[in-house]
């Protein structure tokens, strides 16, 4: 059984329970929701471009620990990123949780996103921590 | 008897460490439902309806006595008002399709509790929407019960169809089932009980109380996966038409018209479940051998134990009535500003097993105004030891986010 306080740190903990990313962006270019209906987990999901870069995110909704966490700090991972990059950051982080990447040296450029690495050992978890992952990818997809 | 020596009959208890507190989604298996599935193939597989050969005859007659033990079981006078299906979930379809479909209009209404699993809702949603008839919801009051005036302003002489549960499965609440069946009757509507949660733990006696239809799983009461039970009055289930259309539900099949065979084949098309029949069987003689007596003894107890140790901390919320003897062994709860998945994870690290989520009933979440909770659900094998581990586990998951948790 994995080590829990790997996974419930201080850093996962604050963004969860006390997120400064927890907001409205008056001024949204994209606002999706995200939801996994089984455990009962929703987000909203706003994102606000200027050109091609991502000027400001934000989220409210409710969910797990890890769920909320991992849209939190994937906030602060992609604001200032342009779309071309936030894509790659995104397809490595679900590939970091899926285990298809482990090479560290890739992973570095998940910054703090990094701190899910744990996740992936975790099966009925894995769902929460791509939640918001899987959302911003729908809004990119088009861009 | 002692709940330690029914533990040694669970092979996956008693050979680990696990706590095991979800008999409410399904119960583990005594060696005596799994020697008995073993037995059937060793000894006696062959298709049931089919052979002229010993073996089928042997494998038809495992099959046929176990309904008729099902029947008695139950207090049933016939056994062929005993349909056999995967679960609760396809007995209540059956019942949606093959009665509501053909007997509701759109004057007519439909009465479910609010407390019902989405598998005796979204069936009669469907129901609703095709025949016009209007789907009504008894509520239930600040102690999780349906009040009296509840039942009597929902339940009127335009209800068809009434389908509740004996039990809930999220808050442990047990229906009046016999007051709300005779109250129903006198409307003139008939009456289908979602007895899943209560089998285990009750005997049911379908006669004196006189249902309509009752469902249940075999799964939620010690039996394999994927066999279910329909009991229904044979002069409905009589008129009704076929479900499932296939083999061995047919009298003659000519290639445009088929004339359909009497109960119970009729609803009973394909090759079916043998193994889980024959698992039911022993699974029902292992209940009948601890007997209902001893089973309400042992639970009462540890439920009563866990209840007190759950309300003596202050950081958890419960979702139970304060009427005793209206609660079963199902507790759902939260940790206050924690997430029922942490504490589920947290407790699975502990090797706990609960479960964390809406529980297959969001409209019922939705009014309560929860988004989901942790539930633990008890049955006989479970000791106070598993109570002590889980309050143990608990006090841990709150010392991991209290210090977060705002006010």
């Amino acid at each position: 059984m994995e080590d829990l306080t790997n996974v419930y740190n201080d850093m996962i903990m604050e963004h969860s329970m006390n997120s400064y990313n927890k907001k409205k962006i008056e001024d949204a270019t994209y606002t999706k929701i995200g939801n996994n209906p089984n455990c009962g987990d929703e987000i909203t999901l706003q994102l606000k471009l200027d050109k091609n870069v991502i000027a400001d995110m934000a989220f409210t909704g409710h969910g797990c620990a890890i769920s909320q966490a991992s849209t939190s700090i994937m906030i602060d991972t992609l604001k200032g990123k342009t779309i071309e990059e936030a894509k790659e950051v995104i397809d490595t982080f679900i590939k970091m949780i899926k285990r298809e990447i482990t090479d560290e040296e890739e992973l570095k450029k998940l910054d703090d996103a990094i701190a899910f690495k744990n996740v992936s050992n975790m099966p009925a978890r894995v769902k929460c921590a791509l939640l918001a992952w899987h959302t911003i990818e729908d809004i990119l997809k088009d861009n | 008897m002692q709940t330690e020596d029914i533990k040694k009959d669970f092979s996956l208890l008693s050979n680990s460490n696990i706590v095991y507190l979800d008999s409410a989604a399904t119960t583990q298996k005594p060696e005596s439902v799994v020697n008995a599935i073993k037995e059937f193939y060793e000894k006696y597989n062959a298709n049931p309806h089919r052979g002229a050969y010993s073996l089928s005859i042997d494998a038809t007659k495992i099959y046929e006595d176990t309904r008729k033990k099902i029947a008695k079981f139950i207090g049933a006078r016939d056994e062929q008002t005993i349909i056999f299906s995967k679960n609760a979930t396809e007995s209540l379809n059956l019942i949606a399709y093959s009665y509501g479909l053909e007997n509701l209009n759109k004057d007519d209404e439909i009465v479910l509790s609010i407390m019902e699993h989405h598998s005796n809702l979204v069936p009669w949603q469907k129901v609703s929407k095709i025949t016009g008839a209007k789907l009504n919801y008894m509520y239930i009051d600040e102690n999780y019960e349906i009040p009296q005036e509840e039942i009597e302003k929902k339940i009127t002489s335009k209800t068809k169809i009434v389908s509740l549960c004996s039990i809930s499965n999220v808050t442990g609440t047990i229906n009046d089932i016999e007051k709300i069946i005779k109250f129903a009757h006198k409307k003139g509507a008939i009456v289908i009980i979602d007895a899943s949660q209560s089998i285990p733990h009750y005997k049911l006696d379908v006669q004196k109380l006189d249902a309509d239809f009752v469902v249940f799983s075999g799964h939620k009461m010690l039996a394999p996966l994927g066999i279910g039970v329909l009991y229904g009055k044979k002069e409905i289930l009589n008129k009704m038409s076929p479900f499932i259309m296939g083999g061995d539900m047919i009298e003659y099949v000519h290639e445009q018209e088929t004339t359909f065979a009497p109960l119970p084949n009729k609803f009973e098309a394909g090759t079916q479940n043998v193994e889980g029949v024959v698992g039911l069987g022993a699974a029902i003689d292992y209940i009948e051998s601890i007997g209902y007596d001893t089973i309400n003894l042992i639970e009462k107890e540890i439920v009563k134990y866990a209840i007190d140790k759950l309300s003596s901390l202050d950081f958890i919320n419960l979702y139970v009535t304060r009427n005793r003897d209206n609660h079963s062994s199902v507790i759902s709860f939260n940790i206050k500003g924690v997430h029922p998945h942490d504490v589920a994870s947290i407790l699975d690290s502990y090797n706990i097993c609960i479960r964390s989520g809406n529980h297959c009933a969001q409209p019922l979440m939705r009014y309560l105004g929860i988004d989901s909770t942790c539930r633990v659900s008890f049955y006989i094998y479970n000791t106070k030891e598993d109570v002590d581990r889980l309050i143990d586990a608990l006090n841990k998951a709150y010392d991991m986010f209290k210090k977060y948790i705002k006010d």
